[in-house]
């Protein structure tokens, strides 16, 4: 708790207004009553405000928070208590739109899907979580990346159902097998958290990356879908399937649990063998 | 500063698309397979060589013009050495061109750091080549 009040008392200095009845700037004013249980987490973050600063710096901030809290009830304490400038993205908190995604101790995660209780430094240690935007994509401010490198390349596989046929009267229909082939990449929420996590899109931000591929997976092996092919040639460039090095950062960073290389894989097998 | 209606409101077209169309050639996927399998290859070739050359009777120590005219009378092992040559220069070259795709910055780097790889694989294995073809083990003579 005094912990918490000192870094309250800092984040008063460094608010230039200096108006008296919040302590920070664009915060909601004085802090919640702490619940029981609740413990002091240091939580450091990486800042960047392209307006003032050269370069990113590292802000640290005591939080109290009880272990069943999410990350992201910690950056909103930050945001809402200690230094309202803070910026990132969020909008469920429940992991469903993918708005989340940051580097938390060094792993991409979405905020609202960790726990503290599993950051927890083991034998009675003070614990510090540490935040970073994603990696590879533009920072505009602090956690909030450019997100459009993303989603062009999400956009140029085509990730839409193509059919050159008849539209059909009523819905067209599929079988269960058929359904199942993709049913594992129907799950993508574009979180970004696989495309930043991928060793090659760090160092080439033109490779497709895992998400787009994930995407086009989706519709490739899609039985009413007519323009694999298409999707196949363009994930058969420079720039597609072949970049992948099979790391599995990609599988280990998704949030939804897709078997991301192995999806590139079968994307391979396919332009391989000729066979969707 | 207002900006007012009558401006223009200049956007970029959203959908406009930005790569280059897809080449719509095998050329990644050829050589993504061919590193699989010379890289196959390699560990047969490489480690019997390293086994016969550093291990087997006596080792590196009995090593000497020779020794290398008496392996390279039986055309068997002049393939051996001509495979490995080879395979080894394009495996290894072309983990070198990915490198090179990966971690290049500007286009000018990476066309110079790769125009730099082709001369010296060229040079290695046209060297290498000749020398296997033209060995003549009574040269000193
Ligand atoms: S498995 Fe492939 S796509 Fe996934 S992180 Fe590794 S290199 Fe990137
Ligand atoms: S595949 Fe997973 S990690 Fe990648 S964008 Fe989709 S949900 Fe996020
Ligand atoms: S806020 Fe929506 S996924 Fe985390």
């Amino acid at each position: 708790m005094t912990a918490s009040a000192t870094s309250a008392a800092s984040a008063q200095d460094n608010t230039s207004a200096g108006q008296d009845k919040t302590n920070a700037a664009g915060s909601r004013g004085s802090q919640p009553p702490v619940p029981e249980g609740a413990i002091t987490i240091t939580v450091k973050i990486r800042r960047f405000n392209t307006e003032f600063d050269d370069e990113p710096r590292w802000e640290s901030f005591q939080v109290p928070a009880l272990p069943t809290d999410r990350v992201l009830n910690l950056l909103h304490h930050v945001k809402w208590y200690l230094d309202g400038t803070l910026t990132f993205r969020r909008s469920c908190a429940h992991g469903i739109c993918g708005s989340d995604a940051m580097r938390i101790n060094g792993v991409n995660r979405l905020a609202c899907k960790v726990l503290v209780k599993d950051l927890l430094a083991g034998g009675g240690k003070a614990t510090t979580i540490t935040i970073e935007p994603i990696k590879g994509l533009p920072v505009h401010k602090d956690l909030l990346v450019d997100m459009e490198p993303f989603f062009e390349a999400f956009r140029a596989v085509k990730p839409y159902l193509i059919n050159y046929g008849q539209e059909p009267t009523r819905e067209r229909i599929q079988s269960a097998a058929d359904r199942e082939r993709f049913d594992d990449t129907t799950k993508c929420i574009l979180c970004a958290c696989c495309t930043t996590s991928c060793p090659v899109y760090w160092t080439e931000g033109s490779y497709f990356g895992p998400a787009a591929i994930v995407n086009a997976h989706r519709f490739i092996f899609d039985s009413r879908d007519e323009a694999a092919e298409e999707r196949l040639d363009i994930l058969n460039d420079v720039d597609g399937v072949w970049r992948c090095r099979t790391t599995f950062n990609c599988t280990d960073a998704c949030p939804r649990g897709i078997q991301v290389t192995k999806a590139i894989q079968e994307v391979k097998r396919a332009l391989l063998f000729k066979r969707v | 500063m207002a900006t007012t209606t009558d401006q223009q409101l200049v956007l970029a077209r959203p959908r406009a698309p930005r790569r280059p169309a897809a080449r719509r050639n095998n050329f990644e996927l050829y050589s993504w397979m061919f590193m699989r399998i010379s890289g196959m290859a390699l560990v047969i070739l490489v480690l019997g060589h390293l086994l016969i050359m550093n291990i087997l009777d006596g080792g590196v120590h009995r090593i000497n013009w020779g020794f290398v005219a008496g392996r390279w009378a039986s055309p068997f092992w002049r393939l051996w050495d001509l495979l490995m040559l080879w395979l080894a220069q394009l495996h290894g070259g072309n983990g070198l061109r990915t490198v090179i795709n990966d971690y290049a910055r500007k286009d000018a780097t990476r066309f110079w750091l790769k125009m730099a790889l082709y001369v010296s694989m060229v040079l290695i294995v046209s060297l290498g080549t000749l020398v296997i073809f033209t060995f003549d083990p009574n040269i000193t003579n």
